[in-house]
């Protein structure tokens, strides 16, 4: 009785949510009451399944996972989610949420600032938690993501945030997380429209002008080290200062390398400064596993729901290049290009599912993996005793369209409003339909 | 006795219009020759199929006066006794670009920047566009080039084709030969042919900005040329002059085999054949290339091996990079054996000299001599209307000729001299006397050796060797001038250092060479070197015949790619969840039978006798994914997008069947695509349906007895917001909408105007096309996002009496919906994307679902390579996005977009009858488990997961 009560009341403040626009969908208030979710079933995201399982929740931690239809005698707010699905809260790595809101509108461009060497640069301070896309990508399932910083050799350093907050302050998780990196790559000339195309420059030049940025990366790393060395430095150095906290093993280094090649110059480039790097894209890590096990490699792989890159390449490799991996022993994260696309998360792990990934080792990559990379793991990536309470019901399987049923979703015990600008524009103009329809 | 000479002279003179007359004046006392000479005891080959031996050439001043065995010398000839020597018709190149200081055109890729400059700004009262220019005449603009020249008559050849390579309608060519002096001496024939290209060269005008835009120019200037000829409105140099050079020859240069068969077709609908200059593929389809009944000039252009020694580049060499490098020298033989005529062209050699060690491979590779001389001689003179000068030795012909030591085509032969109208140029010394062969040499104070002489020119390379005790082998150098001779060697030891000889040719026949000796120590003496026989050429060169095994042709030639397509069969499948689009909805437990290409029956304990039976037991059926928006398999640009209208150009003229993506489609359980235009302009080009039979030719992709459509767009792209100089009209929506107004207007107004005037009215290919929407022959697709542009459409369509087919992308069709559902028109949608564009802001991914509900036919599109290879699962997000029936749900990416594509009475649906368009799933087709494991195009697996072949 208490709990279907609760769940009616729920169900009426949201409905009664729809009628405002999307600028009222607010953050949810602190957890006030402990919170017993029971009869589902619980992928914990590291790997293993609990049926019938309850979760315990109170001052947004979880306090206990139970299997085996047990249920904590205490005097608690129950939800009965039975036949039901929990999953810990999907993790978008790698993304410009946040810091886009239009692609094509220029001023709504955040995550790219110019130069070579922005080690100084940090996604957090431009992280929008008013953007509209957050609250799109909550209802599939996304509630945190690792806004990053793009573009030149040194990008800066991203964050790790939660998607129901008021401001980047009460988003981040946590902040500065790891730096970035692109490995310069040379470009491989593949011939224009019609084969009239010319290349710009000869492949020497441009292996050339590769072996140029990557000295020049060399040495921004070489002297960025010294400089951590020196304990009160003559001249301050914004970018080297940036860098202590990354040779001090305070934050990640994430380097984005495809080619066989460029990931192995990567981890060995990384290695000398005494820093095992996590590598991102990883299209050609597959050629090269017996090497990334050696080194313990963490790969943030590219979306599987992208084409091959070479003509002759199996043309499902990518949707089997993360289960390669991840079966050969690696730790994978899965990742997604951009921002709105990442509600799209959870299928990118129902493809490497299907193409050959257990399904619970899948969720692990878009869960705890990547709570792993991005060094959050202690509180979040798994629904475990002890870390935040981060993590949603669904009617269904959440790795499949057609079963992705998002009913309720808690954010560190906070019950977030699972509304957003889609339903109430669907909402609207249905309702425009059955009113013309009488 | 003089007088008689000089009767002789004059009456000779009189029959040869070459005599010396000129209005060139003389800087100094003329001196006219009489040049005459007779080359004797030759071997002369006429022509291909003529060899005379032992034989005379007589030439006088430009001209052969005579060919034959046994022809009397008269006097007063120089007699060249060549004994042993052979005699070859000077060779001919069809296609060059000799002489013309701009060289060869920019090569400007399709979809560069564009300048907005929209007509020509070249000075002078011709056309529109600047690519056409018929009004280019290189004999106008020629000139001698004896540095290229030389090149080019030391390997061989003494007349050449000279093409200004500039534009689409380049103008007319002009054969000159290779001789030196005035640009007037030079000329065989003034006018060879009109030449034509796909490139726009260095056009300024923004048009064309595409391989299909090229085309469409084209067409559209050859009934122009019609028209001007018959009206008194315009002055227009570049149509006259495109008119007149309809009679000659007409040379077009492609780039690869589907653009001979691009050619080929216009060729075709203007009753134009032809000749083709293309790059050497043809082998590839050599059958279809066949078909056209084309000429052709080819190069001998042949891959360089690729390094493939570092497997991590390895990997970055295509297959068909890999093929192409082993079959391109069989591309000749190909020609041959399949009975096309064609012309060799040293064109796109990086050095001209490769050109004999290209042509041997390609002999090496099949080519017969026969056929190799005649495609370097009598093939591209009667290609070039100049038979009866060049190509061949007879009486009254131009005197081009070679002197070679052998026959022209084996390995070590030298050609001595080229003569180019009757003006001799050596090439290699002829009167050096051969002295290649093995020789017993004794040096005093060494001992008996072994010298072998060999290389060309007579002899260009020495090697010593010794037997017996210190027995040693090594190289010498060796030089030569005239009959001097010095060779210098080290034996190592016995005696120690360099050994040096210098000395001369004493005797011709047999070879021997005297002289004086130096050894390292000082000591002086002589040598003697006589000869004892000929020296055995190294066995290397033949090594290749023998190890020659090669792959087989693969199609298409890429990866994936198959020597023999699979075939149609009956097929059986059994005992699958079935869902069939019709009444009968999702059957379990049924059966499909596919036969010659069809549905021959859907339902449960179907049996058939011989048919390949396949167990479906847990997997589901469909019928095949049809993408009502696409952009893949087009060759040249997908976007023609300097004009804001386009509808001449057509998506038809440029289907590239050996785009990989039409497997990786397949591989997603696509069949049907619809290639769209995009969407750079209000009004963009005509579409093609193809269905995805990969290893055919573009021709046979294509969906036959569909309707037309033609793509429009409205919103960002059409405006240019994110690109572009922003100087093209329309910026803005309300620009956009006049815009329409604007060409149906004209439209309406050219009908009436061809009604009334018929033919004398200007065929106009873009007005057609609108006509042909005006009479419900051509449909539209409109790419189109927020309501305000789509209300505004169907208000233009309305008030100017046309229809909209369908609505592409109409992510705010959701907000308009009973306006599109009033007018019956379709919505093909994107499951899920919004927000990279302002446009999409409010793009919302219950779209779909909100217009399905309101009864429009819905379906969901990829306009993208990447996306339609899991269009079923983007259907399954209507599933997650609005709780549509997942029967339904289905329909949006097979029967609905057959619908709106006019093609639902031949697939989309299981059904008996229909196209044996059918995918076999591993799970429900809806869910993100689901993989494609076979996809059947007309009853044939062009996808089978368990044959992944590469």
């Amino acid at each position: 009785m208490h709990t279907k009560r609760y769940i009616l009341s729920l169900a009426l403040s949201a409905s009664s949510l729809m009628c405002f626009a999307q600028a009222n969908i607010s953050p949810a208030k602190k957890q006030s009451k402990t919170i017993a979710i029971t009869g589902a079933t619980i992928h914990v995201g590291n790997g293993t399944v609990i049926e019938n399982g309850t979760i315990l929740f109170g001052n947004g931690k979880i306090i206990s996972v139970m299997a085996n239809g047990q249920v904590p005698q205490d005097d608690v707010m129950r939800i009965v989610a039975t036949g039901k699905h929990i999953y810990p809260g999907f993790i978008a790595a790698t993304t410009n949420l946040g810091l886009t809101e239009i692609e094509a509108v220029k001023a709504t461009l955040d995550f790219q600032e110019i130069g070579d060497f922005n080690s100084h640069i940090r996604s957090i301070v431009a992280y929008n938690t008013d953007s509209k896309v957050p609250a799109t990508l909550r209802s599939n399932g996304v509630l945190m993501a690792q806004p990053t910083p793009q573009g030149g050799t040194v990008s800066g350093s991203s964050s790790v945030v939660q998607l129901d907050a008021w401001n980047w302050e009460d988003a981040a998780i946590k902040t500065d997380d790891a730096m970035h990196v692109t490995w310069p790559v040379t470009p491989r000339f593949r011939g224009g429209f019609g084969g009239f195309g010319r290349p710009q420059q000869s492949p020497e030049a441009l292996a050339e002008r590769t072996q140029a940025a990557i000295a020049q990366l060399t040495s921004f790393f070489a002297e960025a080290k010294a400089y951590s060395e020196i304990s009160k430095p003559e001249v301050i150095n914004t970018r080297f200062e940036a860098m202590k906290k990354v040779f001090a093993g305070n934050e990640k280094l994430f380097i984005a390398a495809d080619s066989q090649k460029d990931i192995v110059a990567a981890v060995n480039f990384a290695k000398k400064f005494g820093i095992t790097p996590v590598i991102t894209g990883a299209d050609e890590a597959y050629l090269v596993i017996d090497f990334l096990k050696d080194n313990n490699i963490t790969l943030v792989v590219k979306q599987p729901h992208a084409l091959p890159n070479n003509n002759d390449d199996d043309v499902n490799m990518p949707y089997k290049n993360a289960a390669v991996l991840a079966n050969a022993g690696l730790n994978v994260v899965l990742s997604i290009d951009g921002y709105w696309q990442q509600r799209n998360l959870p299928f990118m792990a129902g493809t490497v599912t299907a193409w050959g990934l257990d399904k619970e080792k899948a969720l692990s990559t878009i869960t705890l993996n990547a709570a792993k990379a991005m060094g959050v793991d202690k509180t979040t990536g798994s629904i475990e005793t002890g870390k935040d309470a981060t993590f949603f019901i669904s009617a269904g399987d959440a790795l499949d369209m057609r079963t992705n049923k998002v009913e309720q979703a808690f954010i560190q015990g906070r019950d977030i409003n699972l509304d957003n600008l889609h339903k109430q524009l669907d909402k609207k103009f249905s309702d425009k339909y059955s009113a013309e329809k009488k | 006795m003089k007088k008689i000479l000089l009767a002789i002279g004059l009456v000779i003179s009189t029959t040869f219009l070459f005599a010396q007359q000129t209005t060139f004046p003389v800087n100094g006392s003329f001196d006219t020759r009489p040049g005459m000479f007779a080359f004797t005891n030759a071997t002369i080959v006429v022509n291909a199929n003529q060899t005379l031996t032992n034989a005379t050439l007589l030439i006088k001043g430009q001209s052969i006066q005579g060919v034959g065995a046994g022809l009397a010398v008269p006097k007063g000839y120089v007699v060249i006794d060549l004994k042993g020597k052979f005699i070859y018709p000077s060779l001919i190149d069809a296609f060059t670009s000799y002489g013309l200081t701009e060289g060869p055109a920019q090569q400007r890729g399709f979809g560069g920047q564009r300048q907005s400059i929209f007509v020509s700004t070249k000075k002078g009262a011709y056309g529109w566009n600047e690519s056409i220019r018929p009004e280019t005449y290189v004999k106008n603009i020629f000139s001698t080039d004896s540095k290229k020249a030389d090149e080019l008559r030391k390997v061989g050849f003494g007349s050449v084709n000279v093409i200004s390579r500039d534009g689409i309608a380049r103008g007319v060519s002009a054969a000159v030969t290779l001789n030196e002096g005035a640009d007037n001496s030079v000329i065989l024939k003034d006018q060879t042919a009109a030449n034509y290209s796909f490139n726009k060269g260095t056009s300024s005008n923004d048009y064309p900005t595409s391989l299909m835009g090229s085309i469409a120019l084209l067409r559209q200037t050859y009934y122009d040329a019609q028209w001007y000829g018959k009206q008194k409105d315009e002055y227009n140099i570049s149509l006259d002059e495109f008119g007149k050079q309809q009679t000659i020859p007409q040379i077009f240069e492609v780039d690869g085999w589907q653009n001979i068969l691009r050619a080929d077709k216009i060729g075709k609908e203007f009753g134009k054949k032809y000749i083709i200059k293309s790059t050497g593929d043809e082998y590839q389809r050599i059958n279809e290339v066949k078909a056209t009944g084309a000429s052709l000039i080819i190069p001998l252009t042949f891959p360089k091996a690729y390094d493939v020694e570092d497997p991590a580049e390895a990997r970055n060499v295509s297959l068909s990079q890999m093929k192409g490098w082993e079959l391109a020298p069989t591309n000749p033989a190909s020609l041959e054996k399949a009975g096309i005529k064609f012309a060799l062209t040293a064109f796109g050699l990086e050095n001209s000299r490769d050109f004999w060690t290209n042509l041997r491979t390609a002999i090496e590779n099949g080519l017969t001599e026969k056929q190799a001389l005649q495609s370097v001689t009598e093939i591209p003179a009667s290609l070039l209307g100049i038979s009866d000068k060049v190509g061949s030795l007879e009486k009254g012909k131009v005197a081009n000729f070679l002197i070679s030591s052998d026959n022209l085509f084996k390995n070590g032969n030298i050609i001595f001299e080229n003569w180019v109208q009757g003006k001799r140029f050596v090439v290699n010394k002829m009167d050096v006397s051969d002295v290649r062969g093995t020789y017993n040499l004794n040096v005093d104070g060494v001992g008996a050796l072994t010298l072998k002489i060999t290389g060309t020119g007579g002899g260009s390379t020495a090697a010593i060797e010794r037997v017996g005790t210190d027995s040693v082998k090594t190289t010498a150098t060796f030089t030569r001038n005239g009959d001097w001779i010095s060779i210098n060697f080290n034996l190592k030891k016995n005696p120690k250092g360099d050994i040096r000889l210098s000395g001369y040719i004493t005797s011709a026949n047999p070879v021997t060479i005297k002289g004086e000796s130096a050894l390292a120590d000082g000591s002086t003496g002589k040598f003697t070197a006589t000869y004892k026989e000929a020296a055995k050429e190294t066995p290397k060169k033949d090594e290749p015949k023998a190890t020659l095994a090669l792959g087989p042709v693969i199609y298409p030639f890429s990866a994936f790619g198959s020597t023999e397509l699979p075939k149609q069969e009956t097929v059986l499948i059994k005992n699958g969840t079935v869902w069939t689009n019709e009444k009968d909805g999702i059957l379990q437990n049924a059966d499909v039978l596919l036969e010659n290409g069809k549905i021959k029956a859907v339902g449960k304990n179907l049996s058939a006798s011989g048919a390949k039976v396949i167990d479906a037991t847990g997997k589901h059926i469909t019928a095949g994914i049809i993408d009502e928006h696409s952009h893949i398999a087009g060759a040249g640009g997908i976007n023609e997008g300097a004009q804001s209208v386009s509808a001449e150009v057509r998506v038809a003229d440029i289907i590239n069947s050996e785009d990989v993506n039409i497997y990786r489609q397949l591989a997603g359980g696509v069949t049907t695509s619809h290639i769209l235009h995009g969407s750079a302009n209000p009004i963009g080009g005509q579409s093609q349906l193809i269905k995805l039979r990969w290893g055919k030719s573009p021709e046979e992709l294509k969906f036959v007895g569909a309707d037309g459509f033609i793509k429009f767009a409205l919103g960002e792209n059409v405006k240019q917001s994110n690109f572009g100089t922003g100087a093209r009209f329309p910026v803005t929506r309300m620009g956009v909408e006049q815009t329409f107004v604007d060409e149906f207007t004209r439209a309406k107004e050219y009908e009436k105007a061809l009604s009334v005037k018929g033919n004398s009215v200007r065929k106009d290919l873009e007005l057609d096309a609108i006509v042909e929407i005006l009479n419900n022959k051509r449909f539209i697709t409109c790419h189109s996002y927020v309501q305000s542009e789509i209300n505004m459409l169907i208000h233009v369509a309305d008030s100017l009496g046309f229809k909209i087919n369908t609505f592409t992308h109409i992510l705010e069709g959701y907000k308009v919906a009973d306006k599109m559902k009033a007018h019956g028109i379709a919505g093909s949608t994107f499951s899920d994307w919004w927000a990279y564009k302002n446009e999409v802001a409010e793009a919302i991914p219950y779209n779909g679902k909100i217009m399905h509900n309101v009864g429009i036919t819905t379906a969901f599109n990829s306009d993208d390579a990447e996306m339609a290879r899991h269009l079923n699962q983007e259907a399954g997000k209507s599933v997650l996005y609005g709780n549509v029936p997942e029967e339904d749900a289905l329909k949006f990416v097979t029967l609905n977009p057959a619908r709106m594509l006019h093609i639902d009475d031949k697939v989309g649906s299981l059904k008996a009858g229909k196209d044996a368009d059918v995918v076999i799933w591993t799970a429900n087709p809806l869910s993100i488990y689901a993989r494609a494991e076979k996809t059947f195009v007309d009853g044939i697996a062009y996808w089978d997961i368990d044959k992944m072949h590469r």
